[in-house]
């Protein structure tokens, strides 16, 4: 009997540096202004241009570095990759081969049923990233934009590690919650600030040499990285079960038509006559520079997520919910700190996740915005929370007060101020929600002789009829007790 | 007004108020009007250009702001971009380029008040030891019209040598400040590597290309240094080494006065000495022995690698050359084919169309010893052959001071002669290179003539030691007057 076939993947993830300014350049890196606005002499790679380091970049990769637990090299050179493409303005882009300014390192990544694996880090340099080429617009001919040319980036490199597509998937959603924690990249997969490129072959389980392998460029979408390589991989099966072979290439994935198929780019070469970049100096720092950046690493989503678990007694699903986005995390916590002290505030945190795990995320999505930019203050939703904690509102005026908040958007507005001015409180006085109870039996002999007859379910009738006199105000437990106790007389 | 005043001796009639800058100008320009068709070193003249700076100069001097070389002409080796005025780089390729901005060393000398005349023949690229690879035709010498002026700066030498210009800049890859200044009798400084900002100096090779002045005097050369020297952001290779003692030679110039520093040791390295042609053997005795009459203790000194330098300067210069040389691709700016018909026609046309011969040799060279299967036998063989080179400087100057050695190893030869014999047209470098390898300062200064040519002798100096040797050159100057030689033809 033949084993079953085994696949195995390796990810380079192109992460775009959030550097206010370029690479080499002073030019901003600002997505989506007109093409070539954002373009100096450095870009255009005009006669005498010199490329400068941004210093920045350099931190962002180092802070990337120690977040991995990686080796940092203190001395790495940047070198010329060599080919010709109109969007390369210089003719070479300007990258690490041979010493890249991260080494090994490793990431720990969670799958769906739970299960963790660890998948190795090979190194991380950093690059220019290139111009577009503009097909559309144009009959006949070809547009180049280079506002993104000299973009920085950093090319993450891992091992052959991942098993399946599921796993490339879930290892390139970590990074991207990683370097979004890490404020280095902002994240955003539709404007191209992170891109990757999969290695995948496959072998005959328990067999140890690597089959020969294809490499998918250009991946942007957790969707499209996970559906790229499952076709690839049924791809290569297929192939091999029909006795052909798979041939070293570059491959593009079309997923109009989901499938992959060979680049017929000019961007490749065989040789890109790589050499040290003579026009910049070697890049070397101190053990200072590298101790700075590990001292400003905020707290990671993995200590995070476990600090929810075991400090906020928080199920594992949230705690995954809310530590995987940071501006989700921090909108979490900030609300979290607006219950006081921490002791006092653990006994909210479930009610508050599910508040963000459920109303904001909804009024989130529905208007397509982030995290980030929520008009709900943390302190009025913590508020809120606390109001239908003691009772004072219900939970259905709470919803259509969090509705008036995040409508204002005002930080001025005051919870308890708004409940008051509107006569939100619930009806908890007896007397009142009592008469209130008398005056709907009198009107529905009806209804009232059903529920006697044993038909129970009237009994929400009754509720939603005494809910609509008090204008939603009445407090349900004790309405439920009111009613119950007054239909059962007599 | 004397053709061949100093830079010196103008700025003194200046100040003076002999003339203004504008005369100044007006009257350098006429000259470079009647001696271009013929002699060919501007490229471009850029008069109108000229005469508004030299205009401002002369306000600035009317207003008591001027500085010690504000309202002085001088011309740019057409490697230099200059916002506003054309920077051809001696290539068809930039024929029709204009840069939108200046380079650091014209960006300083503006900042200085001196007045651009305009932009210097030179070889295409910088490529060549002749001058007679440029777009726009060879330089012809002053000193006699059927022989080359030397290159690449061979414009910026033969306007000096034909008193067009009292300074002009240049750049030196593997000699073409100091040999072109040999075979044209004028002084010419390649500073050490890093030294002058190669921000907006079009790339030839970038690990060795330095930017530097040719002059008729030593003292000249150590007035501009200052101005040019020191470490710009804009070039990661500059250095920060500070010009604090290159001003203070340049503020308290008094070239007359100009002495050899006591116990002085200058090595004389055989390996140069060993097959020199008889007369110019005899020019650098003269030379040993003016400097050993002005206190010099001049010693033998040996150089072991230096054979090695023009094989491992090729590789290496033309490595670099190939890929600083890939940005002409006929996409955004330079020359460009008609009608290209896809994009391969559109980069072969346009570089094929674009470069002259030489520099299509350079390209294919350095693009062979990078490739893979044979980068480690040339590229990275000549980079160690490079620090073994260096190492023999810095061994040697543990032990004498500064090296005499000769610039260029013939006078000026005939246009044409070794046009069809590159190997032979790269031994031309045989003495200039191995200081390029290993990024020391040299300095070229007329010291004879051999049947009505001149010839130069070179000092060289360890990292940073531009000051020792303007100071050397100086105290020579004081003891010869093969600098204020000139050619008949011309004056």
């Amino acid at each position: 009997m033949t084993a079953p076939w085994e696949s195995v993947i390796g990810l380079e993830v192109h992460v775009q540096l959030a550097t206010r300014s370029k690479l080499f350049s002073g030019a901003s890196t600002a997505f989506g202004a007109p093409p070539n606005s954002q373009a100096c002499p450095v870009d255009l790679a005009l006669p005498g241009a010199l490329p400068v380091l941004n210093r920045e970049a350099v931190r962002m990769a180092v802070t990337f570095g120690v977040a991995i637990g990686a080796t940092i090299n203190p001395f790495s050179v940047f070198d010329r990759k060599n080919y010709f493409y109109p969007d390369l303005p210089k003719g070479y882009q300007i990258s690490q081969f041979e010493r890249p300014v991260v080494g090994a390192g490793k990431l720990e990544i969670t799958l769906q049923d739970g299960t963790r694996r660890t998948v190795r880090i090979t190194r991380a340099h950093l690059e220019e990233d290139a111009g577009k080429s503009l097909h559309e617009k144009f009959a006949g001919k070809t547009g180049i934009d280079l506002n993104r040319a000299g973009t920085p980036l950093l090319e993450i490199v891992s091992e052959p590690d991942l098993r399946s597509a599921a796993e490339a998937a879930a290892y390139f959603k970590k990074l991207h919650a990683l370097v979004r924690y890490l404020r280095i990249c902002d994240g955003n997969l539709s404007e191209g600030s992170m891109r990757c490129d999969a290695n995948v072959s496959i072998r005959r389980a328990g067999v140890e040499s690597l089959g020969e392998r294809t490499e998918i460029k250009n991946l942007n979408s957790f969707r499209f990285l996970e559906r790229a390589i499952n076709v690839e991989i049924n791809r290569q099966i297929g192939r091999l079960e029909a006795g052909e072979v798979i041939f070293r290439e570059t491959l593009l994935y079309d997923s109009d038509r989901d499938e992959t198929r060979p680049m017929r780019s000019k961007e490749l070469s065989d040789d890109y006559r790589y050499f040290p970049e003579p026009d910049l100096l070697p890049l070397e720092f101190d053990t200072a520079f590298i101790d700075a950046a590990r001292a400003a690493l905020p707290e990671l989503p993995d200590a995070k997520r476990e600090r929810y678990i075991a400090d906020l007694a928080l199920p594992e699903y949230d705690a995954n919910w809310l530590t995987e986005d940071p501006d989700v995390a921090a909108y979490f916590e900030a609300v979290m700190a607006s219950f006081g002290n921490a002791r006092l505030a653990a006994n909210w945190a479930k009610v508050a996740a599910n508040w963000v795990m459920g109303e904001v995320s909804a009024a989130v999505n529905r208007d397509q915005i982030s995290f980030a930019a929520i008009p709900l203050r943390p302190a009025q939703l913590a508020a809120l929370l606390a109001r239908i904690g003691d009772a004072t509102i219900s939970g259905k005026i709470a919803k259509s007060l969090f509705d008036q908040l995040w409508r204002s958007d005002d930080p001025t507005l005051d919870v308890a101020a708004m409940i008051a001015a509107q006569g939100l409180e619930q009806l908890s006085d007896t007397g009142a929600l009592e008469s209130l109870v008398a005056a709907a039996i009198d009107e529905n002999p009806a209804q009232v002789e059903q529920y006697r007859a044993g038909k129970e379910k009237v009994l929400g009738f009754f509720v939603g009829q005494v809910m609509k006199a008090s204008a939603g105000k009445a407090d349900p437990k004790q309405l439920n007790a009111l009613l119950k106790s007054a239909l059962a007389k007599d | 007004m004397d053709a061949f005043a100093s830079l010196g001796q103008l700025a003194r009639a200046l100040n003076h108020g002999d003339f203004s800058s504008v005369e100044l100008a007006q009257e350098h320009l006429a000259r470079i009007e009647a001696s271009n068709p013929t002699l060919n070193s501007f490229i471009t003249v850029s008069a109108e250009h000229a005469l508004t700076q030299a205009a401002a100069a002369d306000e600035r001097i009317a207003a008591g702001t001027a500085g010690p070389l504000t309202g002085l002409p001088l011309a740019h080796k057409d490697i230099f971009c200059t916002d506003g005025i054309r920077t051809s780089c001696g290539s068809r390729m930039l024929d029709n380029w204009i840069a939108p901005y200046d380079a650091t060393l014209v960006a300083r000398l503006n900042d200085a008040g001196m007045v651009t005349l305009g932009k210097t023949n030179m070889d295409e690229f910088a490529m060549g030891s002749s001058n007679e690879n440029s777009y726009y035709g060879p330089v012809l010498n002053p000193w006699d019209p059927t022989r080359v002026p030397g290159g690449s700066s061979g414009g910026s030498a033969a306007a000096l040598a034909a008193g067009l210009v009292p300074i002009a800049t240049g750049t030196d890859t593997g000699g073409s400040i100091r040999q072109p200044a040999a075979f044209c009798g004028v002084c010419g400084l390649k500073p050490s590597y890093g030294r002058v900002s190669r921000y907006g100096m079009v790339a030839f090779a970038s690990s060795l290309d330095a930017g530097g002045p040719l002059a008729r005097d030593v003292a000249d050369l150590a007035r501009l240094m200052p101005l040019i020297a020191g470490f710009d952001p804009r070039d990661s290779t500059s250095s920060e080494q500070p010009v604090d003692r290159l001003e203070a030679l340049a503020l308290n110039l008094d070239e007359s006065a100009a002495m050899l520093p006591p116990g002085l040791t200058i090595g004389l390295p055989e390996e140069y000495f060993a097959d020199l042609d008889g007369a110019l053997a005899v020019c650098l005795d003269q030379a040993r022995a003016t400097l050993e009459k002005l206190g010099a203790r001049c010693v033998d000194v040996s150089l072991p690698h230096t054979a090695a330098a023009i094989p491992t300067y090729y590789v290496i210069a033309s490595a670099e050359a190939s890929t600083n040389l890939s940005r002409y691709d006929g996409a955004r700016f330079g020359h460009r084919c008609a009608h290209p018909t896809n994009l391969d026609d559109l980069y072969q046309r346009s570089r094929s169309e674009g470069f002259g011969r030489e520099v299509k040799r350079r390209i294919l060279t350095g693009t062979y010893t990078l490739s893979v299967g044979y980068y480690d036998a040339y590229y990275v063989k000549a980079q160690r052959v490079r620090r073994l080179i260096r190492d023999d400087f810095l061994r040697v100057f543990e032990d004498v001071d500064l090296l005499l050695a000769p610039t260029a190893p013939n006078p000026a030869f005939p246009l044409d002669q070794l046009l069809a014999d590159p190997i032979r047209m790269y031994q031309q470098d045989a003495f200039t290179v191995p200081a390029s390898l290993a990024g020391i300062p040299a300095l070229a200064v007329p010291c004879g003539l051999i049947d009505g040519l001149p010839v130069g002798l070179q000092l060289m100096g360890p990292h940073f030691s531009e000051v020792e040797l303007l100071e050397a050159g100086m105290a020579f100057q004081t003891e010869t007057d093969w600098h204020q030689q000139h050619p008949e033809a011309t004056g």
